[in-house]
């Protein structure tokens, strides 16, 4: 018997030898762990992950406050008719090529990106051209919100040998702090320092990007020190990183907000004060601590702070009154039945719910709706399927209510969203992921002035308006926002989270002496 | 041992040899078109609307909207009826043409070859280091059966076999990387970062080929031509090289081909888990987008692997037993 145990030993020291701890490396990389894939190199795709690995950048870039900033534009400023935008650009500042980054480039890029979908297809754009050291954005109806659009990461500026001859990106080649060192789709990405930044230079040579979709994964590189930066934590994990040392926990409210929008055609809906009673039955501080584990989740309008003019600051606790539901629903004719029903000419209070399992909160949150409602004698069918069934049941018409999570903060400014979601024109408002049945003259007017006033303050006027217009009326109705969570490595210095999440902000990173 | 050399060179091995060759080959073609067909048929029937999921894979969720579904279905043509589109894919497929990812707009097959690399070296990785592990294991305690090794190798064997592969990768991960601190918890590039998914898939495949030694080796051991071996005068060690393991390894490797079955539904939760760029991660992303040329194309990869895989397995057990030869 002593042989083949023998025999085994050569195969087992190398095994030994492979379980060894890697040396640490002098320069210390810096590792970064998300769930997105990288689905290629087009910023129609994948322009997220380049624009928050500070690869490539786009013209206008956001402040702190995520109000429309210079970013590879100067300045910019529009015609008297507001049809003609001209955006000058930063002087000396070069590709990753070498190449300069010059106008007729930059306009060229932008035709690119408006040539698939994405956020330019919300403006009404006539044409882009450079002229000198401008690019001229010509539209064919005002639209004040375009330095917004233009902040948006489909917007990414590439050099013009990023793309091959049908117009498909075959490599990033950015302006950005750092240039694409490798890249190997779905998951990585590794860039290095570009010397020749036209910013301040980042402290931290290297970096990569791994596209990790488990959450568990995540959770557990970050406890082993395999990632220095991870995004997105899971609630159960989230409780264990905090206990520990070597690592801070960070977490932001991002605008991105759970809601369900209502068929204001139905008949059971049709009145505002239906609606208004649904919302307030719903116990918006309980889903946000039991479901969604964190208290500051719960959201009584559509905007967080970080939407600044748009943000009311509601108290979601005082958006729950359940019996001022009551009194709403019986001034609408409701009684309960026997079963605790309500019925109203002999027909009883059903409506169904349709969400989706893309994002595994939202069955959830739709059950504790159904549960919630059942108090007021609502009876609540929830239908979970496929994402495309909302969209598709507010062209048919056969929705009643569809539970989904809408990002208000794809650009600085909610505008373009609200504009797909409501619209400006009376006679046709309503989106696939916004109001359905419902016309509102004053909204939509206000909307349309929005899209044309470019004076800060009547913007924020208007802003604040829309907002409490859309609270009463509720077409949608709020019910939680989302945080994004961060687990970092204690001996990092200089993180914060992007609330629009435009930028990991990894140049403003650097290693504690 | 002579009568091995000598039947190498008779003809009827050859002609056996070709004979499950050619089998084979037709097998591999029957595999093509079946997985095609079925992969097909499935993804078409899921319930929901294709171009959304295509629009939400290829420009995220946030930016789906109907213009967006529109702009997809006119460019992808999925309003044409579903059979043109069936001729469509097999006449490519006689021309080993596998189309174009509705994602990401690359080729598949380029594509499937940056995965399948990857799939295949943790597939080997955990194949080697399973056999590495199980049937020495195995092979000793078949030779005391119901001995103390025995009876603690039978208990960690069952235990390993019946937690999922996504439980022991996570326990490793949290020995190995979190407590241990030797290896990275998940990721690519490095060769350490393919240690423990390798480990894990390892780890059932030895549990079994552990067992099938041990009963195999029980056989042998108990059996009379190795009590005459020993009496005939042969140490423990030379019945052991000349009469039990060549007799012993025949069902490990036989049983391998089973475990290959293992080895790829394992990989598609191994590879998630450890963000392993595969082919069963490629499988799962491609399903939920809904990119039917993907779908069919890592199907019939597995498809066609798996026959492979089970060519070779009687390749081996062609060579290492003669008796088959005749048969």
């Amino acid at each position: 018997m002593p042989l083949p145990s023998r025999s085994l030993l050569p195969g087992s020291l190398l095994l030994g030898l492979a379980l060894l701890p890697l040396t640490a490396i002098a320069d210390r990389p810096l590792s970064v762990v998300a769930p997105w894939e990288i689905t290629g190199a087009d910023p129609s795709t994948s322009g997220y992950v380049y624009a928050r690995m500070r690869v490539a950048e786009t013209l206008v870039d956001t402040d702190a406050a995520g109000q429309p900033a210079p970013g590879l534009a100067e300045s910019w400023q529009v015609s008297e008719d507001g049809l003609a935008w001209r955006f000058a650009l930063r002087e000396g500042v070069s590709f990753h090529d070498g190449s300069p980054l010059t106008a007729q480039a930059a306009a060229a890029s932008l035709e690119h990106a408006r040539a698939k979908p994405g956020i330019l297809d919300s403006a009404p754009i006539a044409a882009i051209e450079a002229d000198g050291n401008e690019v001229v954005v010509q539209l064919e109806s005002p639209f004040a919100p375009l330095p917004a659009l233009l902040a948006h990461s489909t917007t990414l500026i590439l050099a013009p040998a990023a793309y091959d001859d049908e117009g498909r990106v075959s490599q990033v080649i950015g302006t950005g702090p750092y240039r694409v060192e490798s890249v190997a789709p779905p998951q990585r990405l590794g860039v290095e320092r570009f010397d020749d930044y036209w910013g301040e230079a980042p402290a931290i040579d290297s970096a990569s990007y791994l596209a990790v979709g488990r959450g568990e994964t995540r959770a557990l590189m970050a406890e082993s020190g395999d990632a220095d930066v991870v995004f997105t934590l899971d609630p159960a994990s989230q409780t264990r990183l905090a206990r520990n040392d070597r690592l801070t926990l960070h977490a932001e409210p991002i605008p991105r907000t759970i809601v369900f929008k209502v068929n204001a055609a139905h008949p059971l809906l049709e009145d505002e004060r239906a609606r208004q009673a649904l919302s307030l039955a719903i116990d918006r501080e309980g889903i946000a601590a039991g479901l969604l584990r964190n208290p500051e989740a719960a959201a009584a309008e559509l905007f967080p702070a970080s939407l600044g003019s748009w943000h009311l600051g509601l108290d979601a606790g005082e958006a729950r009154d359940l019996e001022r539901a009551r009194e709403l629903l019986a001034e609408l004719g409701w009684q309960a039945n026997g079963n605790g029903v309500l019925e109203r000419d002999g027909e009883a209070f059903e409506l169904t719910l349709r969400t989706f399992s893309d994002r595994p909160e939202l069955p959830l949150v739709a059950t504790a709706l159904q549960d919630q409602w059942r108090e007021l004698g609502v009876a609540l069918e929830v239908a979970v399927g496929n994402a495309s069934e909302i969209p598709s049941g507010h062209r048919d018409g056969s929705l009643e209510l569809g539970l989904m999570a809408r990002n208000y903060g794809l650009v600085p400014d909610p505008l373009g969203t609200l504009l797909d979601d409501f619209g400006a024109d009376p006679e046709s408002m309503g989106g696939d992921w916004g109001a359905m049945g419902w016309r509102d003259t004053d909204l939509a007017g206000w909307l349309d002035t929005l899209r044309q006033e470019a004076d800060m303050e009547a913007r924020s006027e208007l802003a604040g308006q829309v907002a409490r217009r859309l609270n009463e009326a509720m077409p949608v109705v709020p019910v939680a926002w989302y945080q994004q969570t961060a687990a970092v490595n204690a001996e990092l210095e200089g993180f914060s989270i992007d609330p629009l999440e435009r930028s990991y902000r990894i140049d403003e990173l650097r290693w504690s002496e | 041992m002579s009568q091995v050399l000598a039947s190498r060179t008779t003809p009827r091995w050859t002609t056996g040899l070709g004979g499950l060759l050619l089998q084979r080959l037709f097998q591999a073609g029957l595999v093509a078109w079946m997985v095609g067909t079925l992969t097909f048929v499935l993804t078409r029937s899921l319930p929901g609307d294709m171009a959304y999921r295509i629009a939400a894979g290829r420009y995220g969720h946030d930016m789906v909207n109907t213009s967006a579904a529109e702009a997809v279905r006119a460019e992808l043509a999925l309003d044409q009826p579903a059979l043109g589109a069936y001729f469509g894919w097999l006449w490519d497929l006689l021309q080993f043409n596998l189309g174009r990812s509705l994602v990401s707009g690359e080729p598949v097959l380029a594509e499937l070859w940056h995965q399948l690399g990857h799939s295949l070296g943790l597939a080997t990785m955990a194949v080697l280091l399973s056999l590495l592990l199980g049937p020495p294991l195995g092979l000793i305690a078949g030779l005391k059966p119901n001995g103390w090794l025995d009876r603690v190798s039978e208990v960690a064997a069952s235990v390993l076999r019946a937690l999922p592969p996504f439980a022991v990768g996570l326990l490793l991960i949290l020995i190995f990387s979190v407590s241990l601190g030797w290896l990275p918890a998940a990721g690519h590039g490095r060769s350490a970062h393919g240690v423990l998914p390798a480990l894990t898939l390892a780890l059932a495949l030895a549990a079994i080929s552990s067992r099938v030694a041990r009963n195999a080796m029980a056989d042998v051991s108990q059996s009379a031509y190795y009590a005459f071996s020993r009496t005939k005068g042969l140490g423990e060690r030379q019945s052991f090289l000349r009469h039990g393991m060549r007799n012993a390894a025949v069902p490990v490797i036989a049983y391998l081909g089973v475990q290959f079955v293992y080895l790829i539904e394992g990989v598609v939760v191994v590879e998630t888990l450890f963000a392993w760029p595969g082919i069963g991660h490629a499988l799962v992303h491609a399903i939920v987008a809904r990119d039917v040329p993907m779908v069919q194309g890592t199907a019939l990869v597995m498809g066609l692997m798996f026959v492979v895989l089970n060519t070779v397995v009687d390749l081996l057990c062609h060579w290492l037993d003669p008796r088959r030869r005749s048969a």
